[in-house]
């Protein structure tokens, strides 16, 4: 039974390892400090290669991705995705990370690897204004198409008005 | 009411008339079916078995055409303000609106951070009665109801417009 299935003993850093080995200088950084799930930084026009191939490696076999987020820590700093992985056949996960700019916002989309990140995908463009390199149709999702700016970027200024309703209550 | 409506002088007749016909629209308050959050819940509670509105003749129609009485129950973003104003728009006259909960009737709690929230669903339609709460209980709903039932009660549709 799949649910009796041991745990398989790879770590997360042997994973930060293999794909060091194999990526090179696309691996940035692992964190294991100061985070709450061990995360592996790469490059973010790399991501999707990255992804396949824990995706179809016979030893990671990473064939769910639980959950793709966007994240602004702040107005001065980069914007970023964070990928969550998860192995229902081997029960492992993996935190991957990727860092682009304020201005010029650019990841590589992993839509067509994952079904489910379509959609993650255009909640971050949608509340982010990450652009998803690759996506096969990238608008938004929550809010309407005529919305102005990225309302979860911290240095979003809300609009007094949207189609003539107030958005802010006078005081 | 339709054609009938505010077209005659005051006499005998008219006034009972009108007394007959809202008592019958007071015992029939239809309400338009469509919950937008938390509140829709406490009103399908308010709609079962345990509170059961249909006492009241207060049955939920899936359409605006059939309803006379729209509860905006939960948050209107601006996204759903747009719609929520062409269901108003789509209901036939007489109708009225009860605003459900803290969200509609203020913003609630995106009263200040709430970039996507409209503070308050009259500033799109006009509302007859708040109900307090987040979210009201059913009791808080039927009293709203009841307190748009003595409203209707003091109405004249038939007597001609002052204007």
């Amino acid at each position: 039974m799949f649910w009796k299935r041991k745990k398989t003993d790879v770590t997360e850093q042997e994973i930060y390892a293999d794909l060091s080995k194999k990526f090179g200088d696309k691996i940035l950084e692992f964190m294991e400090e100061g985070t709450h799930n061990p995360t592996v930084i790469v490059e973010a026009d790399q991501i999707g290669k990255i992804v396949s191939y824990l995706k179809d490696d016979e030893r990671f076999q990473f064939d769910s991705l639980m959950n793709l987020a966007g994240h602004d820590p702040g107005a001065e700093s980069e914007l970023s995705v964070i990928y969550h992985l998860y192995s229902t056949e081997l029960k492992h996960y993996i935190t991957l990370k990727v860092f682009t700019s304020r201005e010029e916002a650019v990841v590589a989309s992993v839509a067509n690897i994952y079904q489910t990140a379509n959609w993650h995908e255009r909640e971050a463009f949608d509340l982010y204004g990450i652009k998803f390199d690759g996506h096969p149709d990238l608008k938004r999702i929550l809010l309407e198409d005529d919305w102005e700016g990225f309302p979860l970027r911290k240095d979003y200024v809300p609009a007094e008005f949207y189609r003539g309703m107030r958005i802010e209550k006078v005081k | 009411m339709g054609a009938l409506n505010h077209k005659f002088n005051e006499n005998i007749l008219i006034t009972s008339l009108d007394k007959l016909l809202n008592w019958s629209r007071s015992g029939s308050e239809w309400y338009f079916q469509f919950g937008l959050a938390c509140c829709a819940i406490e009103m399908m509670s308010a709609a079962a078995a345990r509170h059961d509105l249909e006492r009241f003749g207060a049955m939920p129609r899936s359409s605006p055409r059939q309803a006379d009485v729209m509860i905006v129950a939960g948050t209107v973003t601006l996204k759903m303000a747009t719609r929520v104003k062409r269901l108003y728009e789509q209901m036939a006259e007489p109708k009225y609106v009860i605003s459900m909960g803290s969200c509609s009737n203020s913003g609630g709690p995106y009263w200040q951070h709430g970039y996507h929230v409209l503070k308050g669903v009259d500033q799109i339609i006009p509302v007859d009665i708040y109900i307090p709460g987040c979210p009201p209980r059913p009791e808080a709903l039927i009293e709203g109801l009841m307190h748009l039932q003595k409203k209707m009660r003091e109405e004249h549709v038939l007597e001609k417009k002052e204007d």
